[in-house]
């Protein structure tokens, strides 16, 4: 039986159909979850999309996360359900407290969209074990506030216990120590800034490196179930 | 019933009932300051035999407005229609909200331009978000799923100190709307020019996409159906005008101050698309259209005039902003992200429901009835009640006088002769103009522009800018897909306003095509100046029939689109700007063709005929700043010779590139930009002197590029078609645009050719 991935929309969510497109790609199958609602209906591991969630109003991420369906996501993530938050997810994820720091207007002020190379820092968590620490890829970058900010002591643990996930080659809105994406300490919940549900496939993406986030999950979830 | 329910909480005010109208024909009305004449007022009491109340004043001044009833343009327009080509492709023509062509397998496609120029003067951000919005409302409201958005933009003089602000602005919030709403950006212009100064043009396109079951029409039939306004209340916005008749006919309680822009809301736009996509798939609605010039006013009087009876509206049910709002502000009120259906009665419960589930306000605020008028009342009160048709299909049309301006033969007499414009001569001096070419305004890279719009979002964006066309998937098991670009050179049209629109419809037909796509149909928006001024609308006439007969000759028809009039400040108008967007299929847009793509050791091929022609092009304007002589010679047959080649042979071409502003100089220095490749070339074997070669803007033309054992295929293609071809060269490792000459050889590196041409647009901005 194929994994099954649940994919939350929120009102304003924009890449939930993106993201579910990459979690079928990727091996699995795709359950839309609505925000609205209170059942995880069982999946094995959530994506949180990108878009605007409620407009961004307030802040980014600040209103999905007292979403119902985040209240479901937030204890089943600290029971180990593996959770991937991609761009407004990521900030989501962080407002949740799920991950530390925060994303903040990029530096330069602009939304900015383009092709990114990042290397993957970290090839073994729950989303990137189909990766080899230090591999280089190219995936989209499309943010307005994408700059990910913590206090030293925060960057200085993530750094100590190997949760950087990701690293801009080149950055493109001021993250700290060129973070794009993190992990929590049981390396199941990720958040990332750049687009890996963007490039599943070389027509309409920069390149296919970012299917393997989605193989990943598969992997992760047969080896748990192996176990 | 679920949703917000408040409704208007002030007391009845004193109103112009139509009871009054009928017994005070005496009393002074402001119809001047609304912008009627003296003629259409007494047309509107012929026609209702009485005054209007000074609600039905309101909504016959808008929308016998220039921008609603299109009065100075009808009589040209209609040619459209009747040099309609005969095709199989148009669904929906011109009339409804937006055209509608059957691309195949079921699917139809429907897409229009628009412009929201003057907005975007005032408060470029939310000038140019609001454009998006409102054409993507247009292209939800024929039943269509949004699917990507494209922007043609004028802006003044690079160097002018207002500038920054409109391009700053103006992109912004193009990006801001189309990113938060979730539609990729696929493409589009941005051009600067002096005669743009304080008129800069913001025109938005938005495709969209449906089974052929699904086309909506905007029409309200059915007595009983209920009248259901959703989406954003009603607030203040975008009143203009009509605040004259608050401030005469109350007292000044109301807030005194209008902003003239409205405000977008892209998350409510959202939600609208998300909601309305819902009430489609389930079949709950039976008409339906947008909110978007003239409110209120236009929905009820367009839904009620297309369809076969009355409507009744309370209009004191409308969800407000501003309770202090009267009846005729409410009817004009131009707030942004609303949306009309008429609905069965046995639906309406599922449409709130799904209203609810998205969190979107609606409100039955009348119904469909078997009169003939459409009545509205105000807490009781009857203040409108006028036969629909006169008010949005039968205002007034005007047949304005217009003649060929007398300084037009001096200005086509004015070619950019040796002795005016000095050319190159040796292969430096060629080299330095391609350099200026490549790092001026106009021809410099706009990634500091495209990087702020979102090109991958609902991810079947095949082709994003700067490829010639935005290429987008339709269906994913099949890859048929569309391919779309939106063009005009405005100084061709300066020169010859027939020949300039036939232009812009060339070079978006040539875009199209060298995408491997078949062109199908067209939008356009046509931005000029006043047509009160004879030559000014001498200019649009020519424009019109020019792009008319070309449509008749390449088979495309004009689906729909907008005109924009009064672009001008003072006596000085903008350049003639026909901008027009060219949409192909694709059958399988895995087979689309690109500037990318082309291997080391590929021939690289220029298609098409080159003559001496500069006037009006990039050369001329940026090496001489000159503007004179006749445009290029227009040359349909060619271009239709030109798609059918590439098109034929898309699984030979690895790369294909049209030749447009710049000509063959800027094509290929792009192709060594946009690559990690370079081109070697020699004019040996060319038709033309070298100079020639580089800089003429001659039409149908492309450079292609293909393995070196297809050469011989793709030319003698080219020779059965009637095309010239010519081996320029080869693709080779080494990136720099290398050219042999009879004057000499030029070598221009990829270093030398990006510092300028990345560095252009963001020196203007800061």
């Amino acid at each position: 039986m194929s994994a099954r991935i649940g994919v939350i929309t929120f009102p304003g969510s924009l890449d939930d159909s993106d993201a579910a497109r990459a979690v079928i790609a990727g091996g699995a199958a795709a359950v839309r979850l609505w925000h609205a609602d209170t059942d995880l209906q069982g999946v094995d591991a959530v994506v949180l999309p990108g878009g605007f969630s409620y407009g961004d109003y307030l802040r980014c991420g600040a209103i999905a996360r007292f979403a119902p369906m985040m209240g479901e996501v937030i204890e089943a993530a600290r029971d180990g359900l593996p959770v991937l938050g991609i761009c407004n997810g990521f900030q989501i994820l962080c407002e949740s407290g799920l991950l530390p720091g925060a994303l903040i207007r990029n530096n330069h002020l602009h939304f900015i969209c383009r092709d990114q190379r990042v290397r993957i820092e970290a090839g073994d968590t729950a989303w990137t074990a189909d990766f080899a620490a230090g591999q280089e890829i190219v995936i989209p970058v499309k943010n307005g506030e994408g700059g990910y900010v913590a206090d030293a002591r925060t960057l200085d643990m993530l750094q100590a216990e190997d949760r950087i996930v990701a690293r801009y080659q080149g950055n493109p809105n001021g993250s700290l120590r060129d973070i794009a994406a993190i992990t929590n300490e049981s390396r199941t919940v990720v958040g990332i800034m750049p687009h890996p549900e963007h490039a599943i496939d070389p027509l309409t993406g920069p390149t296919a490196d970012g299917l393997a986030f989605f193989t990943s999950i598969v992997t992760t979830l047969a080896a748990r179930v192996g176990a | 019933m679920s949703g917000i329910e408040a409704t208007a909480i002030t007391s009845p005010r004193k109103v112009d009932t139509v009871e009054q109208a009928a017994t005070s024909p005496d009393v002074q009305q402001p119809w001047a300051e609304l912008g009627l004449k003296a003629d259409e007022y007494q047309r509107i009491r012929d026609i209702l035999g009485r005054r209007p109340t000074s609600a039905e004043l309101a909504m016959y001044s808008v929308m016998w407005s220039e921008h609603c009833s299109y009065k100075s343009s009808k009589v040209h327009l209609r040619q459209f229609g009747a040099k309609q080509p005969a095709t199989d492709a148009l669904l929906v023509g011109i009339g409804e909200n937006a055209g509608v062509v059957d691309i195949g397998d079921g699917w139809a496609v429907t897409f229009k331009v628009e412009s929201h120029n003057h907005p975007s003067f005032i408060e470029p951000y939310q000038g140019a978000a609001t454009g998006v919005g409102g054409i993507v409302r247009d292209i939800l409201a024929m039943g269509a799923r949004p699917l990507a958005v494209m922007d043609s933009l004028r802006f003044g003089a690079p160097e002018h100190p207002d500038t920054p602000r409109i391009v700053g602005g103006v992109v912004a919030g193009v990006g801001g709307y189309g990113n938060c709403l979730g539609l990729p950006n696929i493409g589009g212009e941005a051009v600067f020019d002096a005669c743009y100064q304080g008129n800069p043009l913001v025109n938005a396109l938005c495709v969209g996409a449906m089974r052929h079951e699904d086309i909506h029409l905007a029409k309200a039939s059915g007595v009983g159906n209920l009248v259901v306004p959703y989406g954003a209340r009603t607030g203040g916005d975008g009143i203009g005008g009509v605040s004259v008749l608050a401030s005469e006919t109350f007292d000044a309680t109301g807030p005194a101050k209008r902003p003239a822009v409205q405000v977008g809301d892209p998350f409510m736009e959202k939600l609208l698309i998300e909601s309305t996509l819902q009430m489609f798939k389930e079949h709950l609605v039976e008409g339906i259209q947008d909110l978007g010039g003239a409110g209120l006013s236009c929905a009820t009087s367009e839904l009620a005039s297309n369809g076969d009876g009355g409507m009744r509206i309370h209009l004191d049910r409308v969800p407000l902003r501003d309770a202090t709002l009267s009846p005729e502000e409410i009817l004009m009120s131009e707030s942004q992200e609303r949306m009309m259906a008429v609905v069965h009665p046995d639906n309406i419960e599922r449409v709130m429901q799904i209203c609810a589930h998205w969190d979107v306000t609606a409100t039955v605020v009348g119904e469909v009835t078997d009169g003939s008028n459409l009545q509205v009342f105000w807490h009781d009160e009857l203040v409108v009640d006028v036969p629909p048709r006169t008010v949005a299909h039968d205002g007034p049309v005007y047949e304005r006088p217009y003649h060929r301006p007398a300084w037009l033969d001096a200005r086509q007499a004015d070619e950019p002769t040796p002795q005016r414009c000095p050319r190159p001569g040796t292969a430096a001096e060629m080299s330095e103009h391609i350099l200026r070419l490549m790092s001026s305004a106009n021809l410099c890279d706009r990634e500091w522009l495209t990087s702020q719009y979102d090109r991958y979002v609902l991810g079947n964006t095949v082709a994003a800018m700067p490829h010639d066309s935005g290429v987008v998937r339709i269906d994913e098991a099949t890859g048929r897909g569309v391919a779309i670009s939106l063009d005009c050179n405005g100084r061709f049209g300066a020169l010859d306003p027939y020949a300039g629109a036939q232009l812009a419809l060339s070079e978006a037909y040539r875009n199209v095509a060298v995408s491997g796509a078949t062109p199908l149909a067209v939008t356009d928006c046509l931005n000029f100046g006043s047509p009160e001024d004879p030559e000014v609308m001498w200019q649009f006439a020519e424009a019109v029939r020019g792009l008319a007969d070309a449509c008749l000759t390449l088979g495309t028809p004009v689906t729909g689109g907008n005109v924009s009039l009064y672009n001008q400040t003072a006596q000085t108008a903008i350049h003639p700007t026909p901008v027009v967007g060219v949409l192909g299929v694709i059958d399988d847009v895995r087979t689309r063709i690109t500037m990318n793509g082309a291997r080391v050791g590929d021939a690289v091929l220029l298609i098409g005929r080159t003559r001496e022609e500069f006037a009006g092009g990039e050369w001329a304007h940026v090496i001489h700043g000159h503007l004179g002589g006749s445009a290029p010679a227009v040359d349909l047959p060619a271009e239709m010779a030109l798609a059918a080649v590439v098109r034929g042979h898309s699984r030979l071409i690895t790369s294909a590139h049209d030749l447009s502003d710049g000509g063959l100089a800027v094509a290929l220095a792009e192709l060594v930009l946009r690559n990690d490749y370079g081109v070697s070339a020699s004019f040996a074997d060319a038709e033309a002197d070298a100079f020639t070669m580089l800089f003429s803007e001659s039409v149908a033309r492309a450079v292609v590029t293909v393995a070196a054992h297809d050469v011989d295929a793709v030319r003698a293609a080219c020779e059965l078609a009637g095309l010239p071809s010519a081996l320029l060269g080869l693709i080779v490792a080494e990136q720099s645009l290398a050219i042999d000459t009879d004057a000499g050889r030029i070598h221009i590196t990829r270093e030398e050719l990006a510092v300028g041409w990345s560095g252009a647009l963001p020196a203007i901005m800061a």
